[in-house]
C-alpha cells in the first residue's frame, strides 16, 4: 500500500531524512521507533505532504502511484490520515462542524452524498462513546482548551470518522495517562482490519504493549538502522537508543 | 534528483497574488439619464439640492449654516491613514436619475434601475423580493424605491426615504435631524449636513416590535459623484427594530467620496440593532481608485434600559473612517459594537467606536476583529468614556487582529477615560497570523487550502457574525469568502 524508496528530505535547509526505504502492505502494523530528533515526525509530515518539506531524492508511492506531487488534501481524500503529535487549535471553529466538513470533503471525493447534520450527529455520538470522549467536546472550538489527552482522543475520533486506509499515529502515546492510552489503543485495534495499514511512530515501547506491531524499524539520524519483529522493541527497551548514535 | 515536492511559490506570495487578482463583482455601471448638479460646492449648489427636493425653509437654513461652519473646519489629520488631498470643488454633490413623473407604484420605476438592483441581488418588485426584509434602495443621490411600505404602515412603522420624510413628517425631522450628530460635530458631518441628498428614515412607535427587517441599499453609480446620505432611526418607548445597510459602487480609477451620517435614538426600553455590510469598491491591486468612506454614526440611548447595538462587516472601500458610537444616557442602558474590518491590497481602515457612559449602571461591549492582507493597514481606534455620574458602569473591549502575509499592518489605539471609581473596564487585545500549522491540519483532513482559510477566518470572526441577522450572516460569510478568494495557493 505504501512504498517509500530512498527518501531524502530537507527542511529549512537542513537534511533530515537521508534515504528511508520502507514498504507497508494492507493489514500490517509497522512501528517506527527512534530517539528525539531522528526524523520520525518529519517522515509523518512528508508522507502527508507538508509544504516546505522538500523531497530532494527518492519517492513515495501509495496504492501504486507516486504521491509526492499531490496536495495534502488529495492525499487525505485518498485515505492517508495522520494523528498529530501536537493537534493545533482553531479558535471559533466548532469541533462538530469541522468534523462534518472534513467527513463531507472526503465523501464528496469518493462520489458519495454529503451526510446531513442529523445523521452525522448520531454517528458522532456512537464513535465518541467508544473512546469515552466527553460529549461536550463537540460544541467547543477545535482543540481549543482541550487537555493533551482530549486532543489525542479528538485525533482518534477523526480517524474513526474519516475511515482512512493508511493511518499514521505520530507520538499518539505522548502525554497520555495509562487509562487514556488503553482506550486509544482499543480504538485503534477495533479500527484495524485486513484492508488497513497502520504506521505507529513512537519513542517508547509502551503503546506497542497495546497495539501489536508486525514490524519494527529503528530510525536514527534520518536512516533506518535496523528492522525486525516485535522482539526488537524489547531489545530497545533493554539497551536504550544509545547504540544507535 | 528524481522528483521534488513541487509546490507553487510560497503560500503567502500565492495568497497575495490571488487576492490582488480577484475581481470585484459589483463593479458594473448603469447607463441611465441623470440630472446632475454642476461640479463643486457653494451656496448655489446647496440651494439647488434643496430646491430639487422642494424642501421646507428650515432645512435649507440648516444646510447653509452647516456649510458656513464647514468652511471654518479642517480635514482631520489624526487618523492612521495616508490620504492624498481631496479637492472638494472637484466633486459632484448631486446626481439623480431623471424622473418622468411621480411614481404610483414600484412597477413604474425605470427598467434600468430595477435591473441594477436585480444584478446586485436585491430585487425590488413584489414577486421577486426577499421575504421578511423591507428595502429602501438609494441610487447616487436619491432613493428610487422603498418596498413593503404599506405592510409596515399597518404596524404604525414609518419606513421611507429621507426626502419623503421631510415632506410627510417635517415635525419629526425638525425635531430630531442633527440632534445626535450636530453639524458642528466634525468635518464630514458638517459637509454631509450641507449637501445630503437622501437616505432612510425609520420611526417605530411606542410598544411596536417592527415586523420586518428594515434595510437600505446604497449604490454609487455616476462618476466623480459623492454620495451623502443620512439615516435617522427613532425607536419610541419599548419598541424594537433591526436595520441593515449594504453598499456597492462601480470600479473606477478615480476615488469617490462617500460621507454619510447616521443617527439613532432609543427611548425607554427600546432596542435598535443596526448592521452594516460595507462592500464599496476597494480600489485595484495597485491602490488605484476605490471609495473614500468617511462616515459618522452615533446612537443615543436616551431612555432608561434602552439598548443600541452596532454590527459592521467592512470589506470594501479604499479608505474607511468610521466610529459607530453610543451615548448611554439612560440608566441601565446598553451599547454594543461588533466589527469585522478587512483590508487588502492598499486598503486602509481606521475604525472603531466610542462608548460614552452618562447614566448609572450602563454597560458596553466592544468586539473588534481586523483582518489584514498584502499592504492592507487596519487600525482599531476606540474611546470608552465613563462620566462621574455613570456609577457602576461596565465596559468590556476585545480587539483581535489577524494577519496574512508580511507587509500588512494592524494597530490598536484604545482611549479610556473614567471619572468614577465604581466602574469597571476590561480591555483585551490579540494579534495572530493564519498559521501554516492550522492550514496543514485542515488540509490533512481533506479540506482544500481555500476552504481551510475560510474556516479559520470565519472562526476568527464568529463572535461578530453571530450578531448579524440570520439572512445576512450567511451573506457576510460568503462575502468574506469572495474577498479572500484564492487567498492561498
Amino acid at each position: 500500500m505504501l512504498v517509500i524508496e530512498n527518501l531524502h528530505t530537507r527542511v529549512e535547509g537542513k537534511d533530515i531524512l537521508k534515504g528511508i526505504t520502507l514498504s507497508i502492505k494492507p493489514g500490517e502494523v509497522h512501528a517506527i521507533m527512534g530517539p528525539n530528533g531522528s526524523g520520525k515526525s518529519t517522515l509523518a509530515q512528508v508522507i502527508a505532504g507538508r509544504e516546505h518539506y522538500e523531497i530532494t531524492q527518492g519517492d513515495i508511492t501509495y496504492k501504486g502511484k507516486s504521491i509526492i506531487n499531490d496536495k495534502p488534501e488529495m492525499r487525505a481524500r485518498n485515505g492517508i490520515f495522520v494523528a498529530f503529535q501536537y493537534p493545533v487549535e482553531i479558535p471559533g471553529v466548532n469541533n462538530a462542524a469541522f468534523l462534518r466538513t472534513a467527513v463531507n470533503a472526503i465523501r464528496k471525493h469518493q462520489g458519495k452524498e454529503e451526510i446531513d447534520a442529523f445523521d452525522f450527529s448520531e454517528t458522532l455520538k456512537t464513535h465518541m462513546k467508544k473512546i469515552k470522549m466527553n460529549p461536550e467536546m463537540t460544541s467547543r472550538s477545535v482543540n481549543e482548551g482541550f487537555s493533551g489527552g482530549e486532543k489525542k482522543r479528538n485525533e482518534i475520533l477523526q480517524m474513526m470518522l474519516l475511515d482512512p486506509t493508511l493511518v499514521i499515529l505520530d507520538e499518539t502515546d505522548s502525554g497520555l495517562d495509562i487509562d487514556a492510552l488503553r482506550i486509544i489503543a482499543e480504538g485503534v485495534n477495533s479500527f484495524k482490519n485486513s484492508q488497513k495499514a497502520i504506521l505507529i511512530i513512537t519513542h517508547y515501547q509502551r503503546l506497542l504493549d497495546y497495539i501489536q506491531p508486525d514490524f519494527i524499524h529503528v530510525l536514527a539520524g534520518g536512516k533506518i538502522l535496523k528492522s525486525g519483529g516485535k522482539e526488537l522493541a524489547f531489545e530497545l527497551e533493554e539497551k536504550g537508543y544509545d547504540w544507535t548514535t | 534528483m528524481k522528483a521534488l515536492n513541487k509546490k507553487e511559490p510560497t503560500s503567502e506570495s500565492n495568497l497575495i497574488h490571488e487576492i490582488t487578482n480577484r475581481k470585484y463583482k459589483y463593479g458594473f455601471e448603469t447607463k441611465i439619464d441623470m440630472e446632475i448638479a454642476p461640479k463643486g460646492l457653494n451656496e448655489d449648489v446647496i440651494r439647488f439640492i434643496s430646491s430639487k427636493k422642494n424642501e421646507p425653509e428650515f432645512l435649507l437654513e440648516w444646510r447653509l449654516k452647516a456649510y458656513e461652519h464647514w468652511k471654518t473646519m479642517q480635514f482631520p489629520e489624526w487618523p492612521n491613514l495616508k490620504i492624498a488631498p481631496i479637492d472638494f470643488q472637484d466633486i459632484i454633490y448631486y446626481a439623480a436619475p431623471k424622473k418622468k413623473n411621480k411614481l404610483n407604484s414600484l412597477e413604474e420605476v425605470d427598467k434600468e434601475l430595477l435591473e441594477t438592483f436585480d444584478k446586485l441581488g436585491l430585487p425590488l418588485l413584489e414577486q421577486k423580493r426577499l421575504a421578511g426584509v423591507a428595502v429602501d434602495a438609494v441610487f447616487d443621490s436619491v432613493s428610487v424605491a422603498t418596498t413593503f411600505q404599506k405592510e409596515l404602515a399597518k404596524a404604525g412603522v414609518i419606513f421611507c426615504s429621507m426626502s419623503e420624510a421631510v415632506h410627510n413628517h417635517p415635525e419629526l425631522i425638525q425635531k430630531y435631524l442633527g440632534s445626535v450628530v450636530p453639524y458642528q460635530d466634525n468635518f464630514f458631518a458638517a459637509l454631509n449636513s450641507a449637501v445630503f441628498s437622501d437616505g432612510t428614515f425609520c420611526y417605530i412607535p411606542k410598544g411596536v416590535k417592527c415586523p420586518l427587517e428594515l434595510s437600505s441599499y446604497f449604490r454609487i453609480n455616476t462618476a466623480n459623484t459623492g454620495q451623502f446620505e443620512r439615516t435617522l432611526i427613532i425607536a419610541e418607548e419599548a419598541s424594537t427594530v433591526s436595520y441593515l445597510e449594504g453598499c456597492t459602487a462601480p470600479m473606477r480609477d478615480e476615488n469617490q467620496l462617500h460621507a454619510a451620517v447616521v443617527e439613532l435614538i432609543a427611548f425607554d426600553n427600546a432596542y435598535i440593532k443596526y448592521s452594516t455590510i460595507q462592500n464599496w469598491y476597494p480600489g485595484d491591486k495597485t491602490g488605484k481608485g476605490g471609495i473614500y468612506n468617511f462616515v459618522t454614526k452615533r446612537g443615543i440611548c436616551k431612555g432608561n434600559n434602552s439598548h443600541i447595538s452596532w454590527t459592521q462587516v467592512e470589506t470594501g472601500s479604499a479608505i474607511t473612517w468610521k466610529y459607530p458610537s453610543c451615548i448611554l444616557k439612560g440608566d441601565n442602558s446598553v451599547g454594543e459594537f461588533y466589527s469585522v474590518a478587512v483590508t487588502h491590497n492598499f486598503q486602509q481602515a481606521d475604525t472603531g467606536t466610542k462608548m460614552i457612559h452618562v447614566g448609572k449602571n450602563t454597560r458596553s461591549t466592544i468586539i473588534s476583529k481586523g483582518i489584514s492582507t498584502d499592504h492592507g493597514n487596519n487600525s482599531y481606534r476606540g474611546l470608552v468614556k465613563i462620566l462621574k455620574k455613570a456609577e457602576n458602569s461596565r465596559n468590556f473591549s476585545q480587539c483581535d487582529s489577524l494577519l496574512i502575509g508580511n507587509q500588512c499592518g494592524a494597530h490598536t489605539f484604545p482611549y479610556i477615560e473614567v471619572a468614577n471609581n465604581s466602574s469597571t473596564i476590561e480591555h483585551e487585545a490579540t494579534t495572530s497570523k493564519v498559521g501554516e500549522d492550522q492550514l496543514f491540519y485542515l488540509q490533512q483532513r481533506g479540506l482544500s487550502r481555500e476552504d481551510a482559510v475560510n474556516m479559520i477566518i470565519n472562526g476568527f470572526c464568529k463572535e461578530v457574525f453571530k450578531e448579524l441577522p440570520m439572512e445576512f450572516s450567511v451573506e457576510a460569510q460568503r462575502l468574506l469568502a469572495i474577498q479572500l478568494e484564492g487567498s492561498v495557493g
